[in-house]
């Protein structure tokens, strides 16, 4: 990154860079399980709505305890973000305008007033509120939590595909022209679809893995084996879910940030009939020479299915890196220029704005303004690539994507295996069942005595010892998606419009560095507080 | 007041519930501790406005056209 620098301290871009990353990772810890604990307490109420049965009331209130503690600890860590724009990202956050201040003023006003009115009602309304309204309440506080995240995802995906604006060269502010081409932008809704979902999983392994902990234990059985099996319900909905709305969202990348795909496949030089890579050699530590090679070493592949993942079509085309960067026709004949002649686009956009503000400012006649807007807005899609000086600087970092992709995909899969194993046993499927069980009982992973049995409280330890492995897990493969969608749309943090290096602050790199340190402790302070919480809750058990 | 009218219900909801929490006191008091330091201390002294900071009021967008000026490659600096 230095050397494309000009008066920026090289440090000061990937410090904040490093802190954006490290508080969005922090507040991601928080966010899906608050997501996916919202269903999983919302259908135990549900239940006990139905039928008026005291122990579902102790089960949801059980799992709204739990919800508590993590609300409460996730609560204003997001905030720190919108503090790092205003001091790190200051070209940025100008740069945006009102775009991204409406959906979080937004998330601010409807969704998290919602929340927090209605959690209210959650905690303290027990015998005071009707059981039907508290049921409302208690649903409504997953859907603020959910509507929140919406507008928040609204914003991040207008940064990867910016839409509903125009540029305003007088204000130097990107300024909204269509609140609902921003609000229900395809990118947004993709987006949403695909990390609320995937929040769920993270809700259902928390309970499958809090639930198996107490079997372990040879306590709170009936809680166990219940809230197991409605994690095994909404884990194998959420990840069947994420797998199909993950499909989705990668046609979406396909379409608007291609060369994110291409990293994602460490798909050198792209074509038609392009096989999905399962397996392939991409040193983890540098970015590969991809000019001069053919394609990823010792590359294992599923034949087509990386073009049907991206464009619905066993034979569609897919660019690769070289084809982005030398320019490439597309298959409706239109052609995608190269990034040198981009990096021409965007110059002549810089020139204009500079031309355009001095003539204003000297009091131009109206028809000169005229002719350098006019130009201006012909070439303000390649804006920031008047900033690149060698066409490299806009291929992301290779390795990062191409693993972070692979263990996302790859413990995804895992989690349906799980989930699908325990819904079968939880539920004693017909056949299925009797054939599961004999299985692990041909492979001395059950005891003979329990093949025909369908008692969840007598499997073996290892069994119950999983989904505490995979918890863990399932929180990786959660970040893991976050960095295949961050560290993809680099160097860009608004696509193809501002690089990082225009919209970080003029900083000394060393009072980043400070905060950064400063957030790492916090950080680790207050995560190691919340465990603490949430573990002392879960040994308290239900009865607490 | 009415004991049955929705704004005492609505008063006694909370009351009553911050009056009897348990944990909830744990949890406020790391809520109140984590505010206190997010906005009294990280905002006020680490995280201030660095365009109002740096520009004078109403001449933000001249000080912002200036910095994205001065990140561009030397060959495509624009023609003053």
């Amino acid at each position: 990154m230095h050397n494309i620098l000009l008066n920026i301290d090289a440090g000061t871009i990937d410090w904040s860079r490093a802190q954006f990353a490290l508080t969005a990772i922090y507040h991601w810890l928080f966010v899906p399980l608050t997501l996916g604990l919202a269903v999983i307490m919302g259908i135990c109420e549900t239940i006990y709505y139905k039928k008026g049965d005291e122990f579902w009331k102790l089960t949801a209130k059980f799992w709204q305890k739990l919800f508590g503690v993590n609300f409460a600890m996730g609560v204003a860590t997001g905030i720190i973000l919108e503090f790092e724009f205003g001091t790190n990202w200051s070209n940025y956050s100008w740069f945006v305008g009102d775009i991204f201040g409406a959906p979080l003023a937004v998330e601010g006003i409807l969704a998290f007033f919602m929340e927090s009115t209605f959690v209210a009602v959650m905690f303290f309304g027990w015998n005071k509120v009707s059981r039907g309204f508290h049921l409302a309440a208690t649903w409504l506080t997953g859907l603020g939590a959910t509507i929140s995240a919406w507008w928040i995802l609204v914003a991040n995906a207008w940064m990867q595909y910016p839409v509903g604006c125009e540029f305003n060269p007088d204000t130097m502010r990107n300024e909204m022209v269509s609140f609902l081409d921003v609000a229900l932008s395809p990118f947004a809704v993709d987006k949403f679809c695909h990390t609320v979902i995937s929040a769920w999983i993270i809700g259902a392994m928390f309970v499958a893995a809090v639930s198996c902990w107490y079997l372990l234990k040879k306590r709170e059985q009936r809680l166990a084996v219940e809230s197991l099996k409605i994690a095994a319900i909404v884990g194998l909905v959420a990840t069947v879910g994420a797998a199909a709305t993950g499909h989705k969202s990668a046609q979406s990348v396909g379409e608007v940030q291609p060369m994110k795909l291409a990293a994602m496949e460490a798909l050198y030089n792209g074509g038609t009939d392009q096989g999905l890579t399962a397996v392939a050699w991409v040193n983890p530590f540098c970015q590969p020479d991809y000019e001069n090679e053919s394609e990823a070493a010792l590359k294992v592949e599923m034949p087509y299915a990386l073009s049907f993942m991206a464009t619905n079509d066993i034979h569609g085309f897919v660019p690769g890196v070289n084809d982005i960067l030398n320019g490439y026709t597309k298959p409706d004949g239109t052609r995608e220029p190269s990034v040198d002649e981009k990096i021409e686009r965007g110059k002549l956009a810089i020139a204009t704005l500079a031309d355009y503000r001095k003539a204003k400012a000297e009091g131009a006649d109206e028809a000169t303004l005229k002719d350098q807007l006019s130009v201006l807005n012909e070439n303000m899609p390649y804006f920031g690539y008047g900033y690149i000086r060698d066409k490299s600087e806009v291929v992301p970092f290779i390795p990062v994507n191409f693993w972070s992709f692979r263990i996302m995909v790859g413990l995804g899969c895992l989690f349906i295996l799980y989930f699908l194993v325990l819904a079968i046993m939880a539920f004693r499927v017909p056949l299925l069942s009797t054939l599961t069980r004999r299985l692990f009982a041909a492979f001395f992973l059950i005891p003979e005595t329990e093949v025909d049995g369908n008692d969840l409280t007598r499997l073996p330890a290892w069994h119950y010892w999983v989904p505490i492995v995979l918890l863990p897990l399932a929180y990786i493969a959660s970040e893991s998606g976050w960095l295949v969608a961050e560290f993809g749309r680099q160097p860009w943090t608004i696509q193809d419009m501002l690089p990082t290096w225009v919209a970080v602050s003029d900083l000394q790199s060393s009072s980043v560095i400070i905060t950064f340190m400063l957030f790492l402790i916090l950080f680790t302070t207050m995560l190691a507080v919340e465990i603490n919480i949430l573990l002392k809750q879960i040994k308290k058990g239900p009865q607490s | 007041m009415r004991k049955d009218g929705f704004l005492y219900r609505a008063f006694d909801l909370y009351y009553d519930g911050f009056r009897h929490m348990t944990l909830g006191r744990t949890l406020w008091a790391v809520i109140i501790v984590k505010l206190i330091v997010i906005f009294a201390i990280l905002k006020v002294f680490f995280f201030p406005n660095f365009i109002g900071q740096h520009a004078e009021e109403g001449n933000e967008a001249d000080f912002v056209a200036s910095e994205v000026a001065s990140r561009i490659p030397a060959e495509a600096s624009p023609p003053q």
